[in-house]
């Protein structure tokens, strides 16, 4: 797990490699979202989506502080990259970043970041839709919710 | 018959029940995913509510209970999934 961008900026230009996908601890902020962007991003690619998803105050009318992420990194890295190859051959999305971080994150904070650049935009959104949706689905990753009156590893 | 071993890893509710990362379990060859359920369930009183649920990963690919185990082979049990 080579975490620092620019780790994956050197593999970026060592490799042209348009495809990162990652188990992090460090933190996903605005800098390190539009870091992503702008190395997944090919001069063929006019239409970029991301999708952010962000530790919300409550859930199941409970609120929530913080939440708890755990992953089995290397089968979620495995898993993630069988979800770029799909989208790879079914939309021809072939520039994408998937990053899930681990650890303990407060409200706002991101937990996971999906960036899909494409030529047009229609097959972005698809793709981009499609990445979450498998992620959330298939990838060995868990999370304990910690309320003020407890806390508890939760599904979904 | 022998007997081979196979390498648990726990993770999340798992982790924090058994209070460790990992684990052996010595089973006879040919022993099934099934099959180490129930071991870990017998040897492993705490974990008897979460196993049920729990998807099964050997070598980080998601298996069937029928699936036959290896000596060496890594298991991993997958409780209900929270990324995102």
């Amino acid at each position: 797990m080579a975490d620092s961008i620019q780790a994956a900026e050197s593999e970026q230009a060592n490799q042209a490699a348009t495809r990162i996908i990652r188990i992090t601890r460090e933190a996903l902020d605005d800098a390190t979202v539009r870091a992503l962007v702008r190395q997944v991003t090919q001069s063929s690619d006019g239409g970029i989506v991301t999708f952010e998803g962000v530790v919300r105050d409550s859930a199941r009318g409970k609120r929530v502080q913080a939440l708890e992420y755990d992953a089995y990194p290397e089968m979620a890295e495995q898993e993630m990259t069988r979800i770029a190859d799909e989208v790879a051959s079914r939309w021809g999305a072939t520039h994408i970043a998937m990053l899930h971080r681990i650890g303990r994150m407060t409200v706002g904070e991101c937990s996971v970041v999906v960036v899909v650049a494409c030529p047009h935009r229609a097959e972005a959104f698809d793709a981009c839709r499609y990445a979450i949706d498998t992620l959330k689905a298939t990838v060995p990753i868990w999370k304990k919710e910690i309320a003020e009156d407890g806390e508890e590893w939760v599904e979904g | 018959m022998a007997n081979m071993l196979v390498k648990i890893r726990y993770f999340a509710a798992l982790r924090e029940t058994t209070g460790r990362g990992d684990d052996t379990l010595e089973l006879p060859d040919g022993a099934t995913v099934a099959e180490a359920r129930e071991r870990l369930t017998a040897t492993q009183p705490a974990l008897a509510r979460l196993l049920p649920v729990c998807a099964v990963a050997v070598n980080r690919a998601y298996v069937a209970a029928d699936h036959a185990l290896t000596d060496g082979d890594e298991l991993v049990f997958i409780p209900p999934l929270g990324g995102g």
